[in-house]
């Protein structure tokens, strides 16, 4: 439990800079810290104790896999997550050009 | 990172023996995709890796002369487009969407698994061609603070 | 050791490095503090067995700090002032936050115990991928076989993602800037 607990925290930390920074490279990590939680929470709970992974060997593969599942569903997350992230940064050097400051309550007035 | 001549000597002369190599791992690592941890995503962004690291040690103007950006997008377009000419190839042949049509061969060796390994091939040419076209997009804007457009 | 011990630690520089990140006042080290984070998750992805994640999680960070970096480095940073309407708001955030966390405590507690989990559906792919697709790695059995369509979808973001920063980037031809995908300097 102790686990899925700090992964909330770290998640309520992402949550955190998003609500209060005011710089939009900050809001841009924040949004990268929380789905970096998201994604570690899922696959915390596809874990099983003593578990191997879920890759057969020549050898004889132990019985006893994790999920795969979760794996499957998390990896084109994490390609998404990407994306996004240079989509944000795109639009954030876009931002820059036009009002030349991060500050996003200086980026207000929709005038251009 | 200056868009004149690149970095210096020693970086361009270890770029140049070792980007090799990289390509080299990159495409292992999508071929072995169905036997061992990696396939399409993680091979892909090896290759944009490689062409990324070119690009940073000889400069953008390198890449403009030897590379035509408009074919790697079309290339990364025509990806996606072929991923789902691989779906209704297997809707006609195997009798469902995205169907392994193909025979599965023998378990752990390099030839089977039927489609598995195609889709690889393409999910990487996608994502390395995608993410390098963006990367080289956002270089245009590495020099000026702001402003081009004014 | 067992992983939960290693996981309580990972986690913890995870949240530590976060924090410093949000907090530091230089643009160059937060991006690095974030790379911390990053790497933190592919080493947590290795302890719980996730293989694939792992490799994968480690090149997308990577490539996440060279965008990041070489789309803020020389940008200054904006030097927020500190002013009371901000202070007061983060204290609040922090407050709401903190209530978040102690009355959530409860739901963690009815989750099933780690190392024991409750999905069963993944039985199926476990034991039958082998024969059924001949793929020897069942992440990637399930990722292009039983669920390609996911794939598809994905890969579908993936390219209306990239289009999207790039139109957002183009500029206009007629300025005669570098810029757009057509034209070679």
């Amino acid at each position: 439990m102790t686990v899925y607990v700090l992964c909330f925290i770290l998640l309520l930390v992402g949550l955190y800079g998003a609500l209060t920074k005011r710089d939009l490279i900050k809001i841009i990590l924040s949004l990268s810290i929380m789905g970096y939680a998201v994604n570690l929470m899922i696959i915390l709970f596809a874990y099983r104790t003593d578990g191997s992974f879920a890759i057969l060997v020549k050898e004889g593969s132990n019985p006893n896999m994790v999920d795969p599942l979760p794996q499957a569903l998390i990896l084109t997350s994490i390609v998404i997550e990407l994306g996004i992230t240079a989509m944000l940064v795109a639009l954030a050097i876009r931002l820059f050009q036009q009002y030349k400051t991060f500050d996003i309550t200086k980026i207000r007035r929709l005038s251009g | 990172m200056k868009q004149r001549d690149g970095m210096t000597l020693i970086v361009k002369t270890v770029t140049r023996i070792s980007v090799w190599l990289i390509l080299l791992y990159g495409i292992y690592i999508i071929l072995h995709g169905h036997l061992s941890p990696g396939g399409g995503f993680a091979g892909g962004v090896i290759i944009a890796l490689a062409l990324l690291n070119v690009m940073l040690a000889y400069g953008r103007q390198f890449i403009d002369r030897w590379v035509n950006i408009g074919f790697l997008h079309d290339l990364e377009s025509s990806s996606a487009a072929l991923f789902l000419a691989m779906g209704i190839l297997g809707m006609a042949v195997g009798g469902g969407f995205l169907a392994n049509f193909i025979s599965q061969g023998k378990l752990f060796s390099l030839l089977s698994a039927g489609t598995i390994p195609l889709l690889n091939i393409i999910i990487s040419i996608k994502v390395s061609m995608g993410l390098f076209v963006v990367v080289w997009t956002l270089s245009v804007f590495h020099l000026d603070k702001g402003g081009k457009e004014e | 050791m067992p992983v939960e011990t290693w996981l309580i630690f990972v986690l913890g520089f995870m949240i530590i490095g976060s924090i410093i990140a949000l907090e530091l006042k230089d643009l160059l080290s937060a991006v690095i503090s974030i790379g911390i984070v990053g790497l933190g998750v592919s080493i947590a992805f290795l302890l719980l067995q996730a293989l694939d994640l792992a490799i994968v999680q480690f090149l997308f960070e990577i490539f996440a700090l060279i965008i990041l970096i070489r789309a803020f480095n020389g940008k200054e940073y904006h030097i927020q002032e500190p002013s009371k309407s901000h202070m007061i708001q983060s204290v609040v955030t922090v407050a709401v936050l903190l209530l978040i966390l102690i009355l959530s405590i409860n739901i963690f507690r009815a989750l099933p115990e780690f190392g024991k989990p409750i999905f069963s559906t993944a039985k199926h792919y476990i034991e039958n991928a082998a024969q059924e697709t001949g793929s020897a790695n069942i992440v990637t059995a399930i990722i292009l076989d039983y669920r390609a369509y996911d794939t598809l979808g994905e890969v579908t973001v993936l390219f209306t993602a990239i289009l999207g920063a790039l139109a957002i980037l183009r500029t206009r031809k007629s300025n005669g800037a570098a810029g757009g995908d057509n034209e070679t300097a």
